[in-house]
């Protein structure tokens, strides 16, 4: 079964546990700002929303990669950065439609959101069900394919 | 089905994955005027400064990934295409028949008419074999200097820096990358370079190269001489479509193509740097000349290959990306701004850090920045979806660093 995560962003509260445990799974930091998922505040509507990659099938990030160091997981779904390939020129980061690929100049790599394998940690931290982790055949998540489908329609539909 | 496909960058490899994945029967070979096995230019810079070896480059990584998706590779050069009885024809006086052919030879380094340009230790940076014989010159505290200020000029800047040259930058116009960037964010950039070290001389031309006691004498038309051990010429790139000469072809500035990419000869497509695709934000017709192009242009010809007329396409948004020396410039679609739109305009120049937005009515069209590095890949989302801003037009021209937000409040519709 193919799992997603799914976000309804109505049940976040901005706590930003999210944000901490994925810096503390993949960074072994407590920094929000290296978060792959990260937590976006609407002042005048009093939302936050949690948002990441949603492993799309175009993959921009994946197609843009000159030296093939983005790859699929066949067992997650996920499009996984290969740190030892990528050289990073970042053209992934500009690529990727949802801003979700991001550039560390710490490592001078890019970072995003690789579903921990399988185990999503940011999931395991919201406290309110905000972020979960599902089978991917649930509505939610083809509500948010359908956006990939939006952001770039025409240059992407194989007839 | 016989599929040809000339040129192995990243157009050409995208378009025979795609052919692949299409049209699991048909025959496929790709041609490649280069002895390497397909590799990335954009990588060189990496190569250069030892962060990857050439294997580091190549497109795709496993061995035998070509012969596995039983695409064939040939490495020869084509000199002629004759769409009457669809060939085409090699170096060797050999010939190759086609059923759908995908012209990708994408681009060439663009040769300054400036005397002394053909002298040993005057290189361009564009080819494997240009990055060697540039390894081998740039050795530490060898006075080079660089021809051009542009996307490449600036990409392969921070590998001459990291091996130790001295570092003298000439460009003809009166900024840094002015494809790119804007007066104010081409000024920051260029302080940012001085301030590295290394000399940056903007509204200067070069005269003349000249051989003198195994150093180069490189003449500048402000009157002053530089000794230099290398010379890099990084003057921008030009569509590879001499090849074409009689082989009624249609090209301008590349070879013109439809919205399926199609150029004016039946079965005849063309993808990447070589192509003149439409450009999504003017509606116009150009050589974009950048990777996300090439790439999309090789999957769309490829679709459009193997089911004629099956894949329209709007058009690409041209987009940029580049690390000079550890400042990151990012550019979208109209950056330089529309006729009568709004824009705004966010700077802190001690920090380096411009943000500049360019709307047209409802819409966001362009952008350019310094500085930025995290979510900016949705000004591609913002600008391609073309979902009216609505209020958050307004809440953007007030802080210009909420693209996040805009985004998922107008595309998304998630607020």
């Amino acid at each position: 079964m193919q799992m997603s995560l799914l976000i309804d962003a109505g049940k976040c509260t901005g706590c930003v546990q999210c944000e901490l445990a994925c810096s503390l799974e993949n960074e072994g930091i407590f920094n929000p700002a290296k978060s792959r998922i990260r937590i976006f505040t609407f002042h005048y509507e009093g939302r936050f929303v949690p948002y990441t990659c949603t492993q799309c099938a175009e993959a921009w990030c994946m197609q843009a990669c000159p030296v093939d160091a983005i790859a699929y997981d066949a067992a997650t779904g996920a499009k996984v950065i290969l740190e030892a390939a990528c050289v990073g020129c970042k053209v992934c980061t500009i690529a990727c439609p949802f801003g979700t690929v991001n550039y560390n100049s710490d490592t001078g790599k890019v970072i995003k959101c690789d579903l921990c394998g399988g185990d999503p940690e940011c999931a395991k931290a919201c406290p309110t069900e905000a972020i979960t982790y599902v089978d991917a055949d649930q509505t939610g998540y083809e509500r948010m394919r359908a956006w990939a489908v939006k952001t770039d329609a025409g240059s992407t539909a194989i007839a | 089905m016989l599929h040809v496909v000339i040129g192995a960058g990243p157009a050409g490899v995208t378009a025979c994955e795609m052919l692949r994945d299409l049209d699991a029967a048909a025959r496929i070979t790709l041609i490649s005027g280069e002895p390497e096995p397909p590799y990335s230019r954009m990588a060189i810079p990496y190569l250069l400064v030892n962060d990857i070896k050439e294997d580091g480059t190549y497109l795709r990584k496993s061995e035998n990934y070509f012969p596995d998706h039983q695409i064939d590779v040939q490495h020869i050069s084509v000199t002629a295409i004759n769409p009457e009885d669809k060939s085409i024809r090699f170096e060797d006086g050999n010939s190759l028949d086609y059923d759908r052919l995908l012209i990708a030879t994408g681009a060439s380094p663009i040769q300054p008419p400036i005397q002394g340009i053909e002298l040993p230790g005057v290189h361009q940076c564009w080819t494997l074999d240009d990055a060697r014989a540039i390894a081998a010159r740039a050795l530490p505290d060898t006075s080079v200097v660089l021809v051009g200020a542009g996307f490449i000029g600036c990409i392969i800047l921070e590998a001459l820096v990291k091996r130790g040259c001295q570092l003298t930058v000439v460009e003809r116009e009166d900024r840094m990358v002015p494809r790119m960037l804007d007066n104010t964010a081409g000024g920051l950039l260029k302080r940012w370079c001085e301030n590295q070290g290394i000399t940056v001389l903007t509204n200067t031309a070069v005269n003349q190269i000249a051989e003198k006691k195994n150093k180069l004498s490189v003449s500048l038309d402000n009157g002053n001489t530089i000794t230099a051990g290398l010379v890099i010429t990084a003057a921008g790139v030009r569509s590879n479509i001499d090849f074409l000469t009689g082989s009624n072809i249609d090209t301008d500035q590349g070879i013109l193509v439809n919205q399926y990419l199609q150029s004016n000869q039946e079965g005849i497509f063309a993808a990447g740097d070589v192509a003149q695709g439409r450009d999504f934000t003017t509606g116009g017709f150009a050589v974009q000349a950048v990777q996300p192009t090439a790439v999309e242009h090789g999957r769309i010809a490829a679709t459009n290959m193997v089911k004629p007329d099956s894949l329209s396409y709007p058009g690409s948004l041209n987009m940029n990306v580049l690390d000079t020396l550890g400042l990151i410039s990012i550019s979208f679609g109209q950056w330089m701004g529309n006729a009568d739109g709004d824009s705004v305009v966010l700077l802190d120049d001690a920090q380096y850090r411009y943000l500049n937005l360019q709307f047209d009515g409802e819409y966001l069209t362009g952008a350019s920045s310094l500085g930025h590095t995290q979510h900016m890949g949705v000004l591609r989302g913002l600008i391609r979806s073309r979902v009216p801003l609505g209020i958050w037009k307004k809440r953007l021209m007030d802080d210009p660093t909420r693209l996040m937000e805009a985004y998922l409040g107008s595309v998304q519709s998630l607020v």
